[in-house]
């Protein structure tokens, strides 16, 4: 038997506050972008992906890069990101959270993140961004050299974070402080849980409801054990975040989206607001407003294989005459769909849903049919 | 009687006869996590030692099973498909592939016996 080989690395793995915690609760730790993560615990992908949708799933995301951007006030330092991302940054209000994408000049995506408007008014002109562990180093050398003089990236390498995702979170949350239950989806407040003071979120990567903590790495363990105290939450590793986020029909940088796919083609369209469409002035904009009004010539899709035999990434997208129209950059099997799922780019004349395509699997035609995300109803509290 | 030798890939052959029962160890079992999907050779076919002889799929990837001797398959596991999970269950008794007829059995003096396989998965 051969199973795929974890990536190596002859770097040494750097640790997350939780490191300790994971081990001993007898995780499977893995290399991943420079960490050593737990990839799952004793119970296993699918039950840990289970455990999430049915009540809270707890995980740890402090290898995730989190900064700051400050300037002299919110206007200087949203124009100042506006600059490198297409979301409307200028119009977010205070405590307010919207997901975007870093761009390069031809519009590919560098990375995608997470931009949070402080709610305190003391901290006008502070803007939290939350990148991705394996691009956080250039991600930052990108912003930093593209900067005005009066806005400054400040890295928050001493944080950890945190994600408690599932329909239970909000009562387990709320436990710690009643708070957390009155939070709109993509709202963050800075509130206390049990005694540590935590930049709190209403967002995550499961499609689930549920919130991402963020709070002094010498204090987030003792959130973490607090949560872990009550019997609706369980640990969960990186092995079931990809599997929810799959079904979620979330992006996956560095296979769904990259350097090479714009956010049109990803279907992001969503997460570029209409003053920027129309205003353009990001990396990238010529294309990127191209793309809108004529559609771009691939699109990121769902696919649903018939059968149980999963297609994975790197598998091609086939016509029934054979002719190769796409390929798969995610794909597993979805345990709450129990069946297969996969997502990948397609020439936009075989992407609208219904459409039948050949995945090739192990050199097989696997018969396919183009499919809505999520493949899992979201179950975000708006 | 039965005899069960194993591969330092995690495969395990239980000889009776002519015939031997192919799987994968428990300990391979739970190095792959839940199993969702198998896929197995037609009837009929010519396996030969360290050809590939299955494919297992976790919910995080695909892993292949190789063939630890060389034989004609007989026999699959049908049962699988319906319930994939078995092999996670009971990979030594119903979580089996294939069956093969031997077509060298002199092949199975490299295999491990059970006492050296559980002493080489120790160094793991």
């Amino acid at each position: 038997m051969a199973a795929e080989a974890e990536t190596a690395s002859t770097e040494p793995l750097l640790k997350t506050p939780f490191h300790a915690r994971h081990v001993a609760a007898g995780a499977r730790m893995v290399p991943f972008a420079g960490y050593d993560m737990p990839v799952q615990y004793p119970a296993g992908i699918m039950a840990e992906h289970n455990w999430t949708r049915e009540s809270a799933g707890l995980f740890d995301v402090s290898h995730m890069g989190q900064a700051f951007l400050v300037g002299p006030d919110h206007e200087t330092t949203a124009r100042a990101l506006e600059a490198l991302i297409p979301a409307d940054i200028v119009n977010l209000p205070p405590g307010k959270q919207r997901y975007s994408q870093l761009l390069n000049e031809e519009g590919g995506i560098l990375d995608d993140l997470m931009v949070t408007r402080s709610a305190d008014p003391d901290e006008d002109g502070a803007l939290l961004l939350v990148v991705n562990a394996a691009c956080k180093t250039q991600d930052y050398a990108h912003i930093e050299a593209r900067l005005p003089a009066n806005v400054k990236l400040v890295k928050a390498e001493h944080r950890g974070l945190i994600a408690l995702q599932g329909p239970k979170a909000e009562e387990a949350l709320a436990a710690l402080n009643p708070e957390a239950a009155e939070m709109g989806f993509m709202t963050l407040r800075t509130m206390k849980l049990g005694g540590v003071k935590a930049n709190v979120s209403r967002s995550g990567y499961t499609g689930e409801d549920g919130y991402e903590i963020s709070a002094a790495a010498d204090r987030i363990g003792e959130i973490w054990d607090a949560l872990l105290l009550d019997a609706r939450v369980k640990p969960i590793g990186l092995g079931a975040r990809d599997s929810l986020r799959l079904e979620a029909g979330l992006c996956l940088y560095g296979h769904d989206i990259d350097t090479t796919t714009s956010p049109v083609e990803a279907a992001l369209n969503w997460s570029i607001q209409k003053r920027r469409r129309e205003e353009g002035g990001f990396p990238g904009a010529a294309r990127i407003q191209r793309e809108f009004a004529e559609k771009p010539a691939r699109v990121r899709v769902g696919l649903l294989p018939e059968g149980r035999a999963p297609a994975r990434e790197g598998a091609e997208i086939a016509t029934a005459d054979g002719t190769i129209v796409g390929k798969v950059t995610s794909g597993g099997f979805g345990p709450t769909l129990n069946g297969p799922c996969a997502m990948g780019y397609v020439a936009r004349e075989h992407s609208a849903p219904g459409t039948r395509l050949d995945l090739i699997v192990r050199g097989k035609p696997l018969p396919a049919t183009i499919a809505a995300m999520p493949f899992v109803p979201n179950r975000y509290k708006r | 009687m039965a005899e069960t030798r194993y591969t330092k890939d995690h495969e395990y052959i239980r000889i009776e006869g002519d015939t031997g029962t192919v799987g994968i160890t428990d300990y391979a079992q739970g190095q792959l996590g839940d199993v969702v999907f198998v896929e197995l050779p037609s009837v009929g076919k010519a396996l030969t030692k360290g050809g590939e002889a299955a494919v297992v799929e976790s919910v995080k990837a695909a892993s292949e099973v190789y063939a630890p001797v060389s034989g004609e398959v007989v026999a699959v596991n049908s049962e699988l498909e319906a319930a994939p999970g078995t092999v996670n269950e009971d990979p030594a008794g119903k979580g089996w592939f294939v069956k093969l007829k031997l077509t060298d059995a002199a092949e199975l003096e490299g295999l491990l016996s059970e006492a050296e396989y559980q002493d080489y998965v120790k160094t793991l």
